[in-house]
């Protein structure tokens, strides 16, 4: 789409009305951007309506909208991933079909000013609205059951954050038929992003987006730092800890020590764009290496975000699929702690190019070696635990399988490149978008696919299907190669990455297999999501009583599935880290008290959705300089905060005869399955 | 799966089931607590999660520092800090915003002591410098803007109007927060719900006293010298 710079209203009361905005801010004529607008409005029309027609907002609005448990906070953040997945993944589908086209001197079918616009797009998807998401999904639902909790440290706060990272993704949504996305690349790179070189709304959009969702995530990272802290179940020292939750822990830290770097990144960035300041730009006395300095301070650390609970999920199945108890648990929980602080010493690998001198290269170069220490000691925990372990390869297991091959791989590419004088020839070139997508989805994502078919009986009583889960494992597992393995080559043959038009026929081969690569990779997609389906309709068949699919060892295993609304009829306590294994061994487990005490909850709220809510016509009056709306909504915000702050009536306590009753239930289910 | 049902252990481990045991037996988590119990947990978890707040907070300036820190010599040929500054008139400014952390200081005292009219006397003091603080920045700013020393003239100033005035929209939400307070504290008094929220409160006031502090010292001192 090519949109030229919005031309102000003549008018002074429409350019006080609309800002930036017009009729012509829309692409009208452009079939690909209109046609994926029409979908995705006519998807939104279709989920109004069947709820509608089943008369279901009720249900919706006090179970799901306003709803503070953790759990079901959890399961929306991963329904936002996976829709904002299939959004990402056309992208990237988008990007290798132009690409294969367009390598021997061919048109391809996408302009550059699209193209710019969708890699753009795929990487502030993938890693903002796909990635964190899930993560911060599977903590929500997983951790607080894993401590033994009744709900994260301030329920409240959490649906906040969550509606915030709804806010960012629906802005970025919003920028596909409204004016435009960012050109810039994912990190939107000063100059390129300033106002000199990107006049138009797409960075504006991006700059917004990112700093709504940011918030939420700060403020989640928050949450879940003090629920760890301060929720613990008796007994369960820091060093009993279920190793998820440690990586949670971790990865929590990293985001309150590192998302406030981003937010002051993109704020000076915004002044630069918006006030004429000049903290990036060529002139004025600006340093745009400042800017490439200040977000990878936060970029790298945000990848251990990323991994580190990744890292977990795959220790936890590791241990249950083994039945062992995890190897080397203590190197393990040194090992997250110590590559969460280097994630803050290696920065600069990402622009060894940028010519600070062979002794700050070397020191870099080093610390980033130095990670692939304790990263190899999380890989020998692994192999030692199911060393003379009984595996059973259920669909967890397969998923880490797979993700421990594909990313030693990764990392050891990764090591390739931390050699700065490789660096200078790798730099920028599709060889590091092997690199990084062999890490990413290999770890990352993997690992969150794993965490999804390990813990869905547990967010919703019953397991996912096996065999399309396979289906869709072998898919993604040989489809990732296939994509993947020819950018390695021709990163080495001198390809760069972003490139919308090239005349290489030797290159044209090696897209090619990438392209088919990206579609088998489609067909694993498209696997999991009739495996979801298929699940849902066979749920009787699927279903798990116990609450104990897989014979598991940490405590959320040992309440229902899905759980209660308060987690734990009565607060469980902890002997170790393998609790419920231990329980379960000495005869402990599934004991019904004689008598319950009242449980104090939360009540339900709508102020985290409103506030949320309102925040993207805020966003979206400041991309559109329609300042009016920006300060109504930004009052409308404070105001409900403030207001909030007045409801004094914000718990409970559940009475035990309620208690008893669910609990009765679950433990006549229990008898008639044993 | 068959739920492994309470079957007396074939292998007890009976250090492990002591050890249990002894958890139950005391469970701070036990509804059983008094109500009393419950506010001393609820002011705990609040004030670590604000803590971890300010320290996410902290580095937000963090960074800032480190910009103005880079960019404090980028005059572009304008003016730097030692033609701009009146060192008397931010030393004055100073003083407001520190004796407003004594006074904060003197608000939670009467707080503890169950004093509901000291309470709200030395806030509306505090609030009182508070606003004065942000009187004398406000003029500051708009004078260095008529001078033709604006955020837009040079990276240092872009700089150092950004990191001062984000110290100075700090301040400008303590004050509202403390609007907030005046009708928290009038409507019900020194509840254990305001305890907590004037705890909170004073922790954001002298934490922004800090943060001033190195402002005063890296962006005025060490750039007037």
């Amino acid at each position: 789409m090519s949109s030229p710079v919005a031309e102000l209203h003549e008018d002074p009361l429409l350019r006080f009305i609309f800002g930036k905005l017009d009729i012509n801010s829309v692409p009208w004529h452009d079939p690909i951007i209109m046609g994926a607008g029409f979908g995705m409005v006519s998807a939104a029309v279709i989920v109004i309506g069947l709820t509608t027609y089943f008369k279901k907002w009720g249900y919706v609005w006090s179970e799901w909208l306003t709803s503070v448990d953790h759990k079901k906070i959890g399961v929306m953040y991963v329904i936002l991933a996976l829709i904002m997945l299939l959004r990402g993944f056309a992208d990237a589908l988008m990007m290798r079909a132009q690409q294969a086209l367009a390598s021997a001197g061919g048109a391809g079918y996408l302009p550059p000013d699209h193209f710019d616009q969708i890699f753009t797009a795929h990487g502030v998807i993938m890693i903002f609205f796909v990635a964190m998401p899930l993560v911060i999904g599977l903590m929500n639902i997983i951790m607080p059951l894993q401590i033994g909790a009744r709900d994260v440290a301030f329920p409240y706060l959490n649906s906040l954050s969550f509606w915030f990272t709804v806010a960012g993704a629906i802005l970025v949504n919003v920028s596909l038929v409204v004016g435009e996305f960012a050109h810039t690349g994912w990190l939107a790179y000063a100059p390129l992003s300033g106002i000199e070189f990107s006049p138009g709304v797409g960075v504006d959009y991006y700059l917004w987006a990112l700093q709504i969702s940011g918030l939420g995530t700060t403020l989640s990272g928050v949450n879940l730092i003090a629920t760890i802290f301060k929720m613990r179940a008796p007994g369960m020292t820091l060093m009993r800890m279920p190793i998820f939750t440690w990586t949670s822990l971790a990865a929590n830290i990293l985001i309150v020590a590192a998302f406030p770097i981003l937010t002051v990144t993109l704020a000076l960035l915004t002044l630069d764009r918006y006030l004429g300041m000049h903290f990036f730009t060529n002139d004025g006395g600006g340093n745009a290496m400042l800017y490439v300095n200040l977000i990878w301070a936060w970029g790298h650390p945000e990848v251990y975000i990323l991994v580190l609970p990744a890292f977990g999920i795959f220790s936890e199945i590791v241990a249950t699929f083994s039945r062992k108890r995890l190897f080397g648990y203590d190197g393990m929980v040194y090992a997250t702690m110590c590559i969460a602080l280097l994630s803050f010493l290696v920065w600069l690998h990402h622009f060894f190019t940028m010519g600070a001198g062979a002794d700050v290269n070397a020191f870099f170069g080093i610390t980033t070696m130095i990670i692939s220490i304790p990263t190899g000691v999380k890989v020998f925990n692994w192999l030692f635990t199911m060393y003379r372990g009984r595996v059973r390869l259920e669909l967890p297991m397969l998923w880490t399988l797979g993700f421990i091959i594909t990313f030693v791989i990764g990392g050891a590419t990764g090591v390739m490149l931390a050699i700065p004088g490789a660096d200078f020839v790798l730099h920028n070139s599709v060889f590091l978008i092997a690199h990084f997508h062999n890490v990413i989805i290999g770890g990352v994502l993997f690992g969150c696919i794993a965490g999804l078919n390990y813990w869905f009986p547990k967010a919703f009583g019953f397991r996912l299907h096996t065999g399309l889960g396979k289906v869709s494992f072998w898919c993604w597992l040989i489809g990732f190669y296939v994509a993947f393995m020819p950018l390695y080559v021709l990163g080495l043959m001198g390809m760069t990455r972003r490139l919308s038009h090239m005349d290489n026929p030797i290159w044209q081969q090696y897209l090619i297999v990438a392209a088919v690569g990206a579609l088998i990779i489609a067909v694993g997609i498209a696997a999991q999501i009739a495996q979801i389906v298929w699940s849902v309709i066979k749920r009787d068949e699927l279903r798990d009583e116990t609450g104990d699919p897989w014979d598991g060892r940490t405590l959320e295993w040992a309440t229902s599935s899905p759980p209660p609304f308060y987690n734990f009829a009565v607060t469980p306590a902890i002997g170790n880290h393998d609790s419920f294994w231990d329980a379960k061994q000495t005869g402990q487990a599934y004991v019904q008290p004689d008598s319950y005490a009242p449980i104090h909850m939360p009540r339900n709220t709508a102020t985290g959705l409103l506030i949320g809510l309102i925040s993207v016509p805020l966003g979206f009056a400041l991309i559109w300089h329609i300042w009016w709306l920006a300060i109504a909504s930004f009052v409308a915000m404070v105001g409900i905060a403030i207001a909030h702050t007045f409801n004094e009536d914000r718990d409970y306590y559940v009475q035990p005869d309620e208690i008893k009753a669910i609990e009765d239930a679950r433990f006549a289910k229990l008898k008639t399955e044993a | 799966m068959s739920p492994h049902p309470a079957n007396p252990p074939a292998n007890p481990v009976d250090a492990l089931k002591d050890e249990l045991k002894s958890a139950y037996d005391h469970n701070p988590n036990d509804a059983h607590d008094t109500d009393d119990h419950h506010h001393q947990d609820e002011a705990a978890k609040v004030t670590l999660g604000f803590w971890i707040y300010l320290m996410s907070d902290c580095l937000i300036f963090a960074t800032l520092f480190a910009t103005f820190a880079v960019l404090k010599d980028a005059t572009a040929g304008g003016p730097n800090g030692r033609e701009l500054f009146d060192l008397s008139f931010v030393a004055f400014e100073t003083a407001l915003l520190l004796l407003s952390s004594l006074t904060f200081g003197l608000s939670m005292i009467s707080m503890q002591a169950n004093k509901l009219k000291g309470t709200i006397g030395w806030l509306a003091v505090t609030g009182l410098l508070g606003l004065g603080f942000m009187g004398m920045e406000i003029y500051e700013f708009n004078h260095l803007i008529h001078e033709g020393a604006g955020p837009d003239r040079s990276a240092f100033l872009s700089a150092f109007f950004t990191l001062v005035g984000t110290h100075g929209l700090h301040v400008t939400s303590g004050l509202v927060w403390m609007g907030v307070m005046f009708v928290h504290l009038f409507r019900r008094g020194l509840t254990p719900a305001n305890r907590i929220r004037m705890m909170e409160l004073s922790l954001f006031w002298h934490f922004l006293d800090i943060i001033w502090i190195g402002v005063f010292s890296i962006v005025y001192l060490m750039g007037a010298a």
